[in-house]
């Protein structure tokens, strides 16, 4: 199930503005990978790309090549609506649909595939998937109210449900713990771990010891100034960047002399 | 803790690859106009009105473009593309009446749109000749007058709205001014009428009587576009203005108002451009005259747009001659209106307040 | 940001902060000082102040005076002999087919531009071009600034004749329907011609509403579905449609209020006999209280005047109540969606 993306060269542009430059970075399927760094660095950015997100945003285009499994998700005649089939995402803060019940947040993925489950599917689907988000036992009796019902930690796990319940490669995961509280995160970084198992995880942090707890390689992303596109700094296992880093910007962010 | 079950079929079937099942990006719009030419060579051919020949090549691109895509994509294209098409259309279908009407009032309006027109009046004119100067003057003065009247109360109403509005009363005008934006105008000219008939009786007919009709629609406009400009204005500019000691109305003035002045002078323009045009209420309270009145507060004034109604209603005994002059009223009209339209952008662009 | 301010502000407090320095040095407590020298800008602030509610006022004062004064002058309509109305009928039955005509056109309007003013939104909103969407919306907003006398003349010269031939085709194909039943007008001047042209005039203000709904979708909700994958369509059916359902319910309210008291463009385009006809390509047409009055009013005198006035009371009080739903309904939105954000 979960893929290897390999990005190389990228270049990422807002129009005539370059936001990131020259990342090279390959992401293990069956892993968890931070990407870190100040804000404005451009991590949120290179996230965005890996599921041609980023493209929402008007004006906004990539050089480059992001491949995964051997096929490049900006090579021509590849449609972004189904790269963001196979690559889910995460946002910073938990959006569940808030015309849908928690029951239709979970399939409203399955159903735009077109999949015409027997009502039975669907329940057993909702359930191992809410099951799957650690989030079943607190909303099995009430599956027919709005999403938007639920705390928030609760609606981030139910948009972690949403997003796997249709079985992507990936999972793009833009600081989902930002606008939580402490133990609704810890909730999250315990799913991470339980995830990994079946995705390919990529997680934007700005909490450090959140990148040190969960990921298994991290990626420090800096700046040169404002108006300086973004740059990757160093790649490495996540016991190396935060144990013994081989560049001294590296070093700085994590020990917390950064600027 | 638990593992997750492997996806249903339908899911898996709907990603094997990332390129597979796709139409090429220009397929689409490329269609479209093989349809569209199509459509058009058969209407050549077979003699159709090239209008319908249009249509039913628009109609073709409807079924067939969705039609390839379902073949190709799978339904869920198809749909999209039905829906980028149909909205497509939608937009095109709007501007067709702005382009015909525009191209038939100035085709139609050309003819008499001259001098002798803008300067004569209908004064013993029966047949040919005659112009529209006595209606241009009145549209001036009248609207002028709403104008006067209109603005001070617009900008004081919405300053109260922005400024100092608080609670029920607040809450009540700013729905009341959004309920007002759309009294009827032939009502506000009635209210007019009977508002005066009452002192001056009811065979009165006079310029200012339509100018207090047209405020009644020009308020709520100006009381809208003024407070959407006076909430643009930021509170720290406010905050600044009242930690120099600045009193409040001073700082209302001389800070939020002038910050805000560009966008006050784009909203009332947009407002004039929106009254001038009225008919409905001057036909009532101003009445029609064939002589130049210069005089606001005596006798009747004739305005551009009832100009045009009445030269249509009774073009004269040589009907020609009338509707002429009907078409020409409405190209000088439309062309004031436009020009208004335009002044606006260009001041909003221009002054433009420098928020982000 | 504080820059401008400190400018704008200095010419008119350029004395107080140095005499308040001045102020300070001296030894007079300073409760005196502040209260010597704020007493005259309170008057300024009352006055300023008084004014501003008392426009506020004016404006409530005003649409009282509308539906004061109508009364005043339609009274005497309402209690008429049906022998001085016109018609010979009394005023009930004078204005129930003008009413008639008058929603009867409003509908058809509404049934043609709601459908097209979302479609217009939508591609202003979520499919032109964002460089170019505002241009193109101020292309759409240029259709409201054109006169409605100007839509008059252009609906019989224009609009109408070429109307004929598919009201001919209406009659041929569709004449089974009532709507269609015919004999189809030869000058094109007809309820549907009418309803058509107010299509036109009500679009714009509809599709206005409908754009400024549709851009409120929160950005969240629409990157939510596309990142599960959803075409366009499917992002629009699963975000953008749901939250705007009321916006597009009040949008189509304001557009009917407009199309019920939209006055010179039906006077001009329909031929209008006093009768009650869905019929909708012949040519007797109800007329609609506006036109009616625009029509009859240079003529009238006495108590037909009267009666008049009474019809655009009765136009007033029923655009009034489907404004003041349409608008309650888009104020609730607003507080809901600023409650939100």
């Amino acid at each position: 199930m979960s893929k290897r993306i390999e990005a190389s060269d990228l270049d990422i542009y807002y129009g005539k503005f370059r936001a990131v430059e020259q990342v090279n970075m390959t992401i293990e399927p069956r892993t968890v990978t931070a990407l870190i760094g100040p804000s404005g660095c451009g991590k949120s950015t290179y996230l965005r790309s890996l599921n041609r997100m980023h493209e929402v945003i008007p004006g906004a285009y990539v050089e480059g090549k992001v491949v995964m499994d051997g096929e490049d998700l900006y090579g021509p005649g590849v449609d972004p609506v189904v790269v963001r089939r196979h690559i889910g995402m995460v946002f910073q803060r938990p959006n569940p649909f808030p015309t849908m019940s928690i029951y239709d947040n979970v399939i409203a993925g399955v159903k735009l595939n077109g999949g015409r489950l027997r009502k039975a599917a669907l329940d057993e689907m909702v359930e191992n998937t809410l099951r799957g988000a650690n989030l079943w036992e607190e909303v099995k009796d009430r599956l027919g109210r709005p999403g938007s019902s639920l705390s928030g930690g609760q609606q981030q796990r139910l948009c972690i449900a949403r997003a796997i319940a249709t079985k992507p490669a990936v999972l793009l995961m833009d600081e989902p713990c930002s606008a939580l509280d402490p133990i609704s995160t810890l909730a999250i970084e315990d799913l991470m771990q339980q995830l990994k198992n079946d995705f390919t995880i990529v997680i934007v942090t700005h909490n450090m010891q959140q990148a040190a707890r969960v990921s298994d390689k991290t990626g420090f992303f800096n700046i040169a100034g404002t108006g300086k596109p973004g740059k990757l700094i160093e790649f490495d296992d996540t016991s190396i960047i935060f144990g013994n880093p081989k560049e001294k910007a590296t070093e700085d962010y994590v020990s917390g002399r950064f600027g | 803790m638990t593992t997750i079950s492997p996806p249903p079929a339908e899911v898996l079937e709907a990603r094997k690859s990332l390129t597979q099942g796709q139409l090429p990006p220009w397929a689409q719009w490329s269609m479209v106009s093989a349809c569209l030419v199509v459509g058009l060579l058969i209407g050549l051919t077979t003699g159709f009105s090239t209008a319908l020949a249009l249509v039913l090549g628009a109609v073709a691109a409807l079924v067939v473009v969705p039609a390839v895509s379902w073949g190709v994509e799978g339904v869920r294209r198809a749909k999209d593309r039905l829906a980028t098409l149909l909205v497509t259309l939608a937009f095109v279908l709007a501007l067709l009446p702005l382009l015909s009407l525009l191209s038939t009032v100035v085709d139609r309006g050309r003819h008499r749109f001259d001098w002798k027109f803008l300067t004569d009046d209908m004064n013993r004119v029966v047949g040919e000749g005659g112009g529209a100067y006595h209606a241009i003057i009145g549209t001036l003065e009248i609207t002028a007058a709403a104008t006067i009247i209109s603005v001070p109360i617009g900008v004081m109403c919405a300053v109260y709205l922005v400024e100092y509005g608080r609670g029920w009363l607040a809450r009540s005008i700013t729905l009341l001014v959004d309920v007002m934006t759309g009294i009827p105008s032939i009502v506000a000219g009635l209210f007019a009428f009977a508002f005066f008939s009452i002192f001056f009786g009811s065979g009165i007919r006079f310029g200012i009587g339509g100018a207090v009709a047209l405020s009644l629609l020009m308020i709520p406009v100006v009381v809208r576009s003024v407070e959407e400009m006076l909430k643009l204005v930021p509170n720290e500019l406010r905050e600044a203005s009242y930690a120099l000691g600045v009193a409040k109305w001073l700082t209302v003035i001389r800070v939020v108002l002038r910050t805000a002045a560009a966008g006050i002078a784009t909203g009332v323009t947009i407002a004039i451009a929106r009254v001038i045009g009225e008919t409905a209420p001057l036909l009532v309270i101003a009445g029609m005259a064939t002589r130049t009145n210069y005089d606001l507060f005596d006798g009747r004034m004739t305005t551009l747009p009832v100009y045009i109604f009445n030269s249509n209603a009774n073009p004269g005994a040589r009907a020609e001659f009338g509707l002429e002059r009907a078409w020409a009223a409405a190209l000088t009209l439309v062309l004031i209106v436009l020009l208004l339209n335009l002044i606006a952008r260009v001041i909003s662009r221009v002054f433009a307040l420098p928020t982000r | 940001m504080t820059q401008p301010a400190a400018n704008s502000g200095s010419p008119s407090s350029g004395s107080p902060p140095g005499a308040s320095q001045g102020g300070s040095s001296v030894t007079e407590p300073p409760n005196k000082y502040v209260r010597k020298k704020r007493s005259p800008v309170r008057l300024g602030d009352r006055i300023f102040s008084g004014a501003a509610v008392g426009a506020g006022i004016l404006i409530l004062v005003a649409l009282a005076a509308v539906a004061v004064f109508l009364l005043i002058e339609g009274l005497p309509a309402f209690t008429a002999d049906p022998s001085d109305l016109p018609g010979d009928q009394n005023f009930w039955s004078f204005v129930g087919p003008l009413l008639f005509g008058t929603v009867f056109a409003a509908v058809i309007a509404l049934l043609i531009a709601t459908p097209l003013s979302i479609g217009i939104a939508l591609f202003i909103s979520h499919y032109a071009p964002r460089r170019l969407a505002q241009g193109l919306g101020y292309l759409i907003d240029l259709l409201a600034a054109i006169p409605s006398v100007v839509y008059g003349l252009w609906g019989i010269f224009f609009l109408a004749p070429h109307a004929v031939p598919v009201f001919r085709w209406l009659e041929k194909y569709l004449g089974w329907l009532p709507f269609f039943d015919g004999p189809t007008s030869a000058t094109g001047r007809t309820m549907l011609t009418a309803g058509l042209v107010l299509a036109v005039m009500i679009l714009p203000i509809m599709t206005a509403v409908n754009r400024e709904v549709f851009l409120q979708t929160p950005r969240l909700q629409e990157e939510a579905s596309l990142a599960l994958g959803a075409t366009r369509y499917e992002m629009i059916r699963m975000t953008v449609l749901p939250f705007a359902q009321s916006g597009i319910v009040s949008s189509s309210m304001l557009g009917l209020g407009r199309a019920l008291g939209e006055t010179l463009a039906v006077a001009m385009v329909l031929s209008a006999t006093d009768v009650v006809s869905f019929d909708v390509i012949s040519s007797t047409n109800s007329s609609t209280i506006a036109a009616n009055i625009a029509l009859d009013f240079p003529e009238s005198s006495g108590i037909r005047l009267n009666a008049l006035i009474a019809s655009g009371l009765v136009l007033f009080a029923v655009t009034f109540f489907v404004n003041y739903v349409a608008r309650a309904i888009v104020n609730r939105r607003r507080e809901f969606s600023g409650a939100n954000a």
